[in-house]
């Protein structure tokens, strides 16, 4: 081929041009995978699913004190930087049955990783195979993902790499750049589409060879790896999630239940009773946004937090045994007593006064982190 | 932009990257040239949208940053590949 036409100029139009589409979880393996596949003249496009368990804005946008953080989605972000397209896809729906039935089961805490990386390969599988089917050619021709062999202990083993390949359905139109070396060839590679000799054979926990790359490719700003992808790697949230199923004797959930485990204090006094208590003013106002759904109670005589109900009170003893721990969290701790408003959902309000509880009235193991 | 039709989507309470995928199944329905006003309350959206505008080519025409809300108002580029 003619050097003489500079590869910027040319359109991504270009017929021989082949494409990718990457997996863009908005951290630094999957930049780097779509760095080296534009080093070696690929046009790439990403994809970020959304699962309902994303780490990304959802909790800078609610709690204040991260008020000052930068608050931008990382992929969105990371595609700017590389100049790629980016279809952010809802899957919370679907995702489900990969978080509620993992055929591979859990790592660590609730995270289905393996399953979750089928479920996603898979998806951008079947994209791949109508983008295909409407524009053939000009559609896509293999998908790339920034995974690196023996990086995670469960998802990204050596063994598991081609699992993720022939259960997602990608076959061998799924390339991983960063550790190609380390795995049989894949159709772009054998077809010369990619050269697999300027592919990469990084493996293990250690960091180091991305962070050399990124120094190679002139990446300076990027998200930190350290706090993983999703809130089901994290143990304290996977707590969360464990008690709801618990307390409603059925391993189920909606994309608010698992929005409502990110933000607040929560006090499970009963069984069958979860107070979700804002920490600040950003919660407070997130919870706000509750008030239809649950009932909820707030201090009146002094300024407090605002608290839902998951649950439903059985008893008068209760709902004083709620306000007086919401009362607790509030200015009047130290009051004699606190006067609380309990509101339901139709915004019907009446006024309870209450002792507020003291520390050893709520007990350890009430606490659901 | 006095006689275009103004499309209206309302994303108040919904957090990140939710206003971003409303609006990105949104625009994927209107034709080029077509207005799109956004209102959000995450402020996160202030950085997303826009971002997300850039990047697949279409136009930002005004943000504005209210107390509670957040409005964003873009003018649909030319359509993007069927993924
Ligand atoms: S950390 Fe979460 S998003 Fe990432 S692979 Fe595991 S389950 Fe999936």
């Amino acid at each position: 081929m003619s050097e003489a036409v500079a590869p910027v100029t040319r359109p991504s139009a270009d017929p021989l041009q082949r494409r990718a589409i990457a997996l863009v979880s908005g951290g630094l393996d999957s930049m780097l995978a779509v760095k080296v596949m534009q080093e070696q003249g690929i046009h790439v496009e990403g994809v970020n699913f959304f699962t309902g368990f994303c780490v990304e804005g959802h909790t800078h946008a609610i709690r204040k004190k991260d008020k000052d953080k930068n608050k931008r989605n990382n992929a969105l972000w990371v595609a700017e930087e590389l100049g790629i397209k980016l279809h952010i896809i809802d899957i919370s729906e679907e995702y489900k049955d990969v978080v509620l039935n993992p055929k591979h089961g859990y790592g660590a805490h609730l995270n289905p990783c393996l399953d979750c990386k089928i479920f996603m390969v898979n998806q951008a599988t079947l994209m791949l195979n109508k983008a295909r089917e409407l524009a053939g050619e000009k559609g896509f021709d293999f998908i790339i993902t920034g995974e690196v062999v023996g990086q995670r202990p469960k998802s990204q083993r050596k063994e598991t790499m081609p699992i993720i390949s022939s259960e997602s359905g990608a076959d061998d139109r799924l390339l991983r750049p960063l550790s190609a070396l380390n795995l049989p060839e894949t159709l772009p590679e054998r077809e010369g589409w990619v050269d697999r000799s300027r592919l990469h054979d990084f493996s293990g926990r250690n960091r180091k060879p991305q962070i050399e790359l990124a120094r190679r490719f002139g990446l300076e700003d990027y998200a930190q790896p350290s706090g993983g992808c999703c809130f089901l790697t994290d143990e304290s949230y996977s707590r969360k999630l464990a008690d709801l199923w618990q307390a409603r004797n059925e391993r189920r959930y909606e994309l608010d239940d698992i929005m409502l485990l990110k933000v607040g204090r929560h006090i499970r006094p009963q069984p069958h009773l979860k107070l979700i208590i804002s920490r600040e003013e950003g919660e407070n106002r997130f919870l706000e946004g509750y008030r239809y759904q649950f009932t909820s109670l707030t201090t009146v005589s002094c300024p407090g937090p605002l608290a839902l109900v998951d649950g439903r009170f059985e008893s008068e003893a209760e709902l004083e045994q709620a306000a007086a721990i919401v009362a607790r969290y509030s200015k009047g701790r130290g009051d004699e007593s606190v006067t609380v408003e309990v509101k339901d959902p139709g915004g019907v309000a009446r006024e309870v006064r209450v002792a507020p509880a003291r520390p050893d009235d709520i007990p350890k193991n009430w606490l659901v982190a | 932009m006095s006689d275009e039709t103004l499309h209206e989507l309302d994303v108040r309470r919904q957090l990140c990257p939710i206003p971003v995928i409303k609006t990105q199944n949104k625009v994927a329905e209107l034709a080029q040239g077509e207005v799109l006003r956004v209102t959000c309350t995450d402020p996160g959206a202030l950085n997303d949208i826009p971002a997300w505008c850039r990047i697949n080519g279409h136009e930002v025409l005004a943000t504005e940053e209210g107390d509670l809300e957040v409005v964003v108002t873009l003018r649909v580029g030319a359509p993007s590949v069927a993924l």
